[in-house]
């Protein structure tokens, strides 16, 4: 898939990552430059500096080809902006809003956006873990911990010195 | 009339304030406390310390009962955000207005459900524009789904098009004029249409040669 994401926080990078190592086309657009090292080491995400809720800066980066778009910035009413145009200027058929705020997701996913927020999530997850409710978040978990060990992973790999590689003898 | 202003900033509050002298019945939703207080000194208890972009809050200010909700915060995303909640959340014969800082988004805005607009950058343009000798070539919007655009070109002394007929101004393949309007009136673009000073004249063009466009019909 050709996927397009607004947004080079530690969830827009980290999802970037992931779908780069699926095979899929990444573009990844945020307006601030630091933003970008959040990508993990060697992904062919493809980056455009802008502000992703510009009409020229999302024509720019083809956004009327892409299978899919993804707003995740730290702020949700540029998410539901973001997404809205998306969706209804540039006709993309899936796009999805971060929108940590549960009430405006609801109000804006009746009107036919998908949104999803961290904060419903996270707190029926963490919930279910504190009951050990085995349905809820049971395969989440086991893969969210399956991503954050091999990320970790890459990262001593990454950080280790000539010098403490040697050692390995 | 009961109108919502939401933002209280510097347009927000003098907003509000030559609202309540006008003899309106006003709420001022603003999120910062401190300012929200400065506000309440300056203008009495007709502020809501809480962000405008929260339905609860809109229900609260009593926006089902109002008769407008403005929103004028700084940022045009929120703006939007606040307009389609009130849409949402107002009774049907409530009007909403936003403030858009981009000029572009007053297009987009119109696009999402929020028909009423006001860009201080395109009123300052226009004004600017006006003084102008020259008249103006202005890009209005563009196409969705397509890579064209619309411009609106006018006509002034001088510009290589005046006097010309349509078909000889030798516009770039791919772009086509789909009106001209002279005074107050819309006149079919057609070949053998004469192009006179003061006419504003509509071009349908791929993005791409809007350079070349203006240097035909405007220089």
């Amino acid at each position: 898939m050709n996927i397009l994401i607004v947004g080079s926080g530690r969830v827009g990078a980290t999802l970037a990552g992931l779908l780069d190592d699926a095979g899929h086309q990444v573009t990844i657009v945020d307006r601030d430059r630091a933003s970008f090292a959040h990508l993990p080491a060697g992904s062919n995400v493809t980056t455009f500096l802008g502000n992703g809720i510009d009409l020229d800066v999302l024509r720019q980066v083809g956004i009327d080809k892409v299978d899919a778009f993804l707003a995740l910035t730290d702020g949700d009413n540029r998410n539901l902006m973001a997404a809205q145009v998306a969706k209804e200027i540039f006709g993309v058929k899936r796009a999805f809003a971060k929108c940590n705020d549960p009430i405006r997701a609801e109000i804006y996913r009746a009107k036919g956006l998908a949104t999803f927020s961290r904060t419903s999530i996270l707190a029926l997850l963490l919930k279910a873990m504190l009951e050990q409710d085995p349905e809820v978040g049971e395969v989440l978990l086991r893969q969210t911990l399956a991503l954050e060990r091999k990320l970790a992973g890459e990262e001593a790999r990454d950080a280790a010195p000539p010098a403490a590689a040697a050692g390995e003898r | 009339m009961y109108v919502i202003v939401a933002g209280g900033g510097d347009i927000g509050f003098h907003l509000a304030k030559g609202l309540i002298e006008a003899g309106h019945e006003v709420m001022v939703i603003e999120q910062d406390r401190h300012r929200a207080q400065w506000i309440e000194e300056q203008l009495g208890s007709v502020v809501l310390n809480a962000p405008a972009d929260e339905g609860r809050y809109q229900l609260e200010a009593g926006c089902q009962r109002a008769d407008a909700v403005i929103a004028v915060t700084g940022e045009d995303a929120k703006n939007l955000v606040i307009c389609q909640l009130a849409r949402h959340n107002c009774g049907p014969h409530g009007r909403v207005i936003a403030r858009v800082t981009d000029p572009k988004n007053e297009i987009l805005f119109k696009a999402l459900g929020i028909d009423e607009t006001v860009s201080s950058t395109r009123v300052l343009m226009n004004i600017i524009e006006q003084e102008l000798p020259t008249g103006g070539f202005l890009p209005l919007m563009p196409l969705t789904g397509s890579h064209l655009e619309i411009i609106e070109a006018e006509i002034a002394p001088g510009t290589p098009s005046v006097g010309k007929a349509v078909r000889s101004v030798g516009l770039p393949a791919g772009s086509l004029i789909g009106g001209i309007v002279r005074g107050g009136q819309l006149l079919s673009g057609t070949g053998d249409a004469v192009l006179q000073v003061g006419d504003r004249v509509i071009v349908f063009a791929p993005t791409a040669i809007e350079a070349e466009v203006r240097s035909r019909l405007y220089g």
